[in-house]
């Protein structure tokens, strides 16, 4: 398997949508190119980190405003 | 005694479809608990497409209030959350239009980048990476790396990979076909990943 070939499995691999054989090559490639693998283990903490971290968050403040002035308008039928 | 069994492989309901006939029933309480379920989420996916905190806020509420307004038309084959998300992105691209006075901007618009289509950035990272950051700091690294990417490939991640919604749900809530979707969640963790690199790679002569 070609680096690019793991490339393109790289999602279906972080998914855990392959299958037992796939998964053995992938497996394979893994044990001897670096690069792939810290190519897998950085992707998936990139996606750890988002998941943990939540960005964009509201303010308590303007979630209440918001609330009120949506509620306002749905209890006269929008 | 003959018991009721459920019939095997019939999925439990989603529990916002109760929630859904008692607001069509009449009963407002129920959108507040559906609004308050998916505020956050809705406003981060205005965020990522209008990249204007103004912007969300109005889309936020706007949003909510059309779903309430049309909920009537939500037919029920798709998830409450799948069709709000829909109305959420095309008001945001509708407030993204006007903010460029009327240049079209789309979702759906494959955009072709350089970037992250082969990893560069080959060094490994520091053990657990955030912890060289504040809280503070890591978010602003966070918004400012992901703010770079197109809106199809922010709300692709953000939808898949931040809220766990599946392939299938992520192509039906942004009208998008399911290799669109896969190719778009490809590219935007490969370029977080690059973009990440520079913060969080491991410093030379650092202990293994």
């Amino acid at each position: 398997m070609t680096c690019t070939e793991f490339l393109a499995l790289l999602d279906d691999l972080i998914d855990d949508s392959v299958t037992t054989d796939m998964r053995a090559d992938l497996k394979e490639h893994l044990r001897g190119c670096d690069h792939c693998e810290v190519t897998l283990s950085t992707t998936r903490k990139t996606i750890e980190i988002y998941r943990s971290h939540e960005i964009y968050d509201m303010p308590a403040g303007l979630r209440e405003r918001l609330h009120a002035a949506i509620m306002a308008r749905c209890k006269k039928g929008c | 005694m003959a018991t009721i069994q459920p019939i095997a492989g019939e999925l439990e309901p989603h529990p916002d479809v109760a929630l859904v006939a008692q607001v069509r029933a009449g009963d407002v309480s129920a959108y507040d608990t559906l609004v308050r379920k998916y505020e956050r989420q809705i406003f981060r996916i205005a965020q990522h497409i209008t990249q204007n905190r103004e912007d969300a806020e109005d889309v936020m509420q706007d949003a909510f209030l059309k779903a309430y307004e049309k909920l009537e038309q939500f037919q029920g084959n798709s998830k409450f959350y799948t069709w709000l998300v829909r109305i959420a992105v095309n008001e945001s691209l509708m407030r993204l239009r006007k903010r460029r006075t009327g240049k079209m901007v789309s979702i759906d618009e494959d955009v072709e980048t350089e970037e992250g289509s082969v990893p560069r950035d080959l060094a490994d990272w520091a053990p657990d990476p955030e912890q060289n950051y504040t809280q503070s700091e890591l978010h602003k690294i966070l918004e400012k790396t992901i703010k770079g990417l197109p809106p199809g490939f922010k709300v692709v991640f953000e939808l898949r990979d931040v809220q766990g919604l599946s392939t299938e749900d992520t192509a039906e809530a942004l009208g998008l076909s399911i290799p669109a979707v896969k190719s778009r969640l490809l590219r935007a963790r490969l370029q977080l990943r690059e973009r990440l690199s520079r913060y969080f790679r491991r410093k030379k002569g650092a202990e293994k």
